[in-house]
């Protein structure tokens, strides 16, 4: 049984592992063919995360890509695909930041309700697909899509100066105005000029540990996976599919509510035009990386993060830093490709294997064989 | 304890083969038509086809015997281009070829009629014929002209401009059979083509084949039903365990000695010995009643229409909100197994659908136990004490691709060894799934296999053991063995008969008709979503059934005493 349980986290690695080969290998080509050196821009940004302050923004990074993956990985264990959990993150930072900027409690509580109100918005905003979906049958590819698009809108609207948004004194930006600080979220100061990592970051990851157990240990995840691996087997097994739909939908519009909370509570503690966007969708791919499982997302964001940053340095050496981007591109289709291939492989290989097994007599004893 | 106990013997070592293994009696005029030598096919998982020999003369019927998973289909698939063998040769017309695809099959002239057809239902006869064979005649004139003429040529009574929907499972059939036909086929394989007919049914195709064959061409037959196969077969071949392990003269072959040879040993018989039922009903339906929610019908082959005895193409009334269960009471007593025979697609899987909560009747009651159930979730169901052994294992018994324990879980999270308080305790439910592989003779070498590299049968025994780890009251059996070797039928059949002589109540619902006379204290016959007949198993016959199938009998069917004795094996 041991060799089966090897064999199995090898085809695990291969995925990922043959994913990022290809993309590599790919991302090479294109700089070659563009005449660029392929091998500077790596080393440069390998250089870079070098330093102490580059690896702060890492870390920080990490944390708001886990969270915005976590929203994405569940629907995806449920067989649903959030794409709208970007609209999600930017509506529910926006109305989170509003509600946190007009009161006034003490410590905890600030933050508590802070995070408590952007959980509410991400799930609402995602609970619409999921009402959707349920009565009407409306695909929640689309209506996630759409409502992105109508939550810009929104924000937009709801961020101007004649409703709720402030316009600080010489400057064209637009805010929801300043959280005072009894709701900001403690971090951990590097040292002068490395920066602070948000403290909300290890909620992020102590939510990775939640993830697992819910989905591994309890009735509820393993509802929720068996919908996933199957629906119509769930439904005959006594899952409710509707309800279920409605509650991942739920869940998955309130981490994606959360992973608005780093940057927010630990930095910039207002809302305001150049809010980090597309968060959502970068969430995706590194889900697919990181097969939905909460190691595999980490290390899946912590490679995204770090591509997004050590590479900003690179237009001052004469590189485009968006190889950055088409390199995180390619990765989407060969992590789709090399699982699909790997999958595959997998299955086909698990049932040589247990032909193999019980061809060699290597069937656990049963009682019709010891009473034979 | 362990449920298996009945005589059922362990693999038995490869029976010492006839003499004159493989041998036919050929005439030495002209070359036969498909001869295989040596075939061998290494199969994952699966019984392997080894060393194959089968010769088939032009213009015969040749029947290919064999329990199922014996390696006929795989045998086939290597005929027909869809696998390639290890090792063997394959000649057609004494030509020796090698097929790397089905075209390749087809350009040599061999046809296959799948077991499960292939039409697209919205598509008219002539659309499904011409579809992928475009080339040939063409879409218009010239294709409906071909069509005519083989329908005329063979007897298939196919009409061109009728939709594939409204046409029953025989027509069907036939379309399925002249779309091989028309692709120029000599040699056609017709993979268990009687498993979805009723007897008339079966009687009208064996006189479009012996059709087929007074034209020149061959048939491949594929069968476990030996009386069929003695009535059409010119020639027998059997396999057992992935060889041929003989032929057969069917002018002089008993269906007992086929069986024996199939099997190896004796064969199981579903027939229950004694009788348990009790006067406690367990399940009491009243007035149930469902109609088609408009044309976004899920179920499979809902539109399966009266079968049409005199061969020709009928079209099938469909009136808007079709009832698809009508006004269905039945009373299923602790101890009673109760059967419902019926043509798949009037209505059967709807019942189940709805006794398990699955779907939502109109009108009705189901109580279960004394307590009315009608308005009680899937969930709620299970844990009440209804066990459900699926029709289709594969969509609603099993998470293909997790591990066994966790398919032990599957339809049982909220009860003991599962979980506690919501929380899955995977260390008990491993526990538990190694007692059901024990007692239930799942072959595997371990619970952390995936469900899908389980053959069909291990992967029927571990749901039969699943749901009965969990004291069912009442036990939904919906063709409790359909794909399932002969061993672990006996076993299946075994544990149905031990749980129904602790009190158990079971709906059995099955094609085999022979099953379900032997298994079944009570008979009756679904038609149209109504229970239209009952029955008494012990005096009944299968051919009797098979007439109140087609709805051309109605209410009591009072058997003929003198039982046929050559009925069919299984």
């Amino acid at each position: 049984m041991m060799k089966l349980d090897k064999d199995k986290l090898i085809i695990g690695a291969a995925g990922p592992v043959l994913a990022l080969l290809t993309s590599f290998v790919l991302t090479v080509l294109v700089l070659l063919a563009t005449g660029l050196d392929p091998i500077e821009p790596i080393r440069l940004m390998i250089e870079n995360a070098g330093y102490s302050d580059i690896q702060v923004l890492i870390v920080n990074q990490t944390g708001i890509y886990y969270l915005a993956a976590l929203a994405v990985a569940i629907g995806f264990r449920m067989n649903l695909f959030n794409i709208g959990v970007d609209g999600q993150y930017r509506l529910a930072a926006m109305v989170a930041a509003l509600v946190g900027a007009s009161v006034e409690l003490p410590g905890p509580l600030h933050i508590l309700l802070i995070v408590l109100v952007a959980m509410l918005t991400g799930a609402f905003w995602a609970g619409i697909a999921g009402i959707l979906k349920t009565a009407r049958g409306v695909s929640e590819v689309v209506s996630t899509i759409m409502l992105n698009a109508i939550a810009t809108s929104l924000v937009a609207w709801l961020i101007l100066p004649k409703n709720f948004g402030v316009q600080p004194a010489g400057s064209n930006n637009l805010t929801t105005g300043e959280i005072s600080e009894s709701g900001w979220f403690p971090g951990i100061d590097m040292g002068e000029g490395n920066g602070v990592i948000y403290g909300f970051t290890f909620v992020a990851f102590a939510l990775g540990v939640v993830y697992w157990f819910v989905l591994n240990r309890t009735r509820f995840g393993f509802d929720l996976r068996a919908t996933g691996a199957s629906e119509s087997a769930a439904q005959a097994s006594g899952v409710d599919a509707k309800k279920m739909i409605l509650t991942s939908m739920l869940i998955s519009g309130a981490l994606a509510g959360l992973s608005g909370m780093p940057t927010l509570l630990g930095e910039s503690h207002t809302y305001s035009l150049d809010f980090p966007t597309g968060v959502g969708f970068t969430a995706i791919t590194i889900a697919l990386l990181g097969r939905n499982h909460p190691v595999g997302i980490f290390f899946a964001a912590l490679l995204f993060a770090f591509l997004d940053k050590a590479s900003s340095t690179l237009d001052t050496f004469g590189y485009p830093k968006e190889i950055t981007v088409i390199m995180q591109g390619i990765i989407v289709i060969a992590v789709v490709v090399s699982y699909e291939l790997v999958r595959r492989y997998g299955i086909r290989r698990q049932q040589q294997k247990v032909g193999e097994e019980l061809a060699a007599g290597g069937a656990l004893k049963t009682d019709k064989e010891v009473a034979a | 304890m362990s449920p298996w106990h009945d005589n059922f013997a362990p693999p038995c070592p490869p029976a010492p083969t006839p003499s004159g293994q493989g041998e036919c009696v050929i005439n030495a005029s002209s070359p036969p038509a498909v001869e295989l030598h040596g075939i061998t096919k290494r199969f994952p998982g699966v019984v392997a086809n080894k060393d194959i020999a089968i010769t088939v003369r032009k213009g015969t019927v040749h029947a290919l015997i064999g329990e199922n998973g014996a390696g006929k289909s795989t045998l086939m698939k290597i005929l027909y281009g869809m696998q390639k063998p290890d090792e063997g040769t394959i000649a057609v017309d004494g030509e020796q070829v090698t097929f790397s695809s089905p075209g390749d099959a087809i350009a040599r002239g061999i046809g296959m009629v799948h077991q499960h057809f292939m039409l697209a239902d919205n598509l008219t006869v002539l659309e499904n014929v011409v579809l992928g064979g475009e080339k040939l005649y063409g879409i218009g004139a010239k294709a409906r002209k071909k069509i005519q003429e083989i329908s005329d040529a063979y007897g298939l009574g196919v009409r061109p401009d009728v939709l594939v929907e409204d046409l029953g499972v025989a027509d069907r059939q036939r379309v399925e059979i002249l779309k091989v036909l028309y692709r120029g086929a000599k040699i056609l394989i017709l993979d268990e083509p009687t498993a979805v007919l009723v007897p008339q049914e079966v009687d009208a195709l064996f006189d479009n084949l012996r059709e087929l064959k007074s034209e020149g061409l061959t048939v491949i037959f594929i069968s476990h039903k030996l009386g069929e196969v003695l009535k059409v077969a010119d020639d027998i071949t059997v396999i057992r365990r992935g060889t041929t392990v003989g032929t057969a003269d069917p002018k002089t072959a008993t269906t007992k000695q086929l069986a024996e040879l199939m099997v190896g040993t004796e064969l199981p018989s579903p027939e229950t010995r004694e009788s348990t039922v009790t006067d406690v009903p367990m399940l009491q339906v009243k007035e149930l009643t469902l109609t088609e929610a408009g044309a976004a019908s899920a179920a499979p082959l809902t539109t399966a229409a009266p079968p049409d005895p005199s061969g020709a193409v009928g079209l099938q009334e469909i009136g808007e909100g079709r009832k698809l269960l009508d006004d269905i009471s039945l009373t299923i007593h602790k101890g009673e197994i109760l059967g419902i025979a019926g043509v798949e697609g009037n209505g059967q899987t709807e019942l189940i659908e709805a006794l398990m909560g699955m779907n939502s009747p109109d009108a009705g009651v189901i109580t279960l136990d004394g307590e009315d159930i009608s308005n009680v979730s899937v969930r709620k169901r299970r844990e009440g004490g209804i066990g459900y052994i699926p029709e289709d294992r594969h969509r609603h018994g099993l998470l293909l691709e997790a591990p066994l324990w966790e398919n032990r879980i599957l339809g049982h999270v909220t009860e003991a060894p599962n979980s506690k308080r919501g929380v899955l305790d995977p260390k008990a439910a491993r526990k538990d799934t190694e007692r059901i592989v024990r007692e239930y003779d799942v072959r595997t070498p371990g619970i952390d296999v995936t469900a899908s590299s389980l053959s069909g049968g291990n992967q029927q025994k571990l749901i039969v053991g699943r749901e009965m780890s969990h004291a069912p009251k009442f036990l939904i059996a919906a063709h409790p063995t359909r794909g399932v070797d002969v061993g672990a039928q006996a076993q299946i059949w075994d544990a149905i008969r031990d749980a129904r002589r602790e009190g158990l109540a079971v709906l059995l619902i099955s094609a085999d008709l022979d099953e379900l006379i032997g298994l079944s204290d009570t008979l009756r016959v679904m038609y149209r979503g109504k229970l239209v007949a009952d029955a008494d198993p012990a005096t009944i016959t299968p051919e009797e059934l098979g007439s109140a199938m087609t709805g051309a009998a109605t209410g009591r069917l009072e058997g003929t005493e003198a039982q046929s004795e050559d009925g069919d094996a299984r």
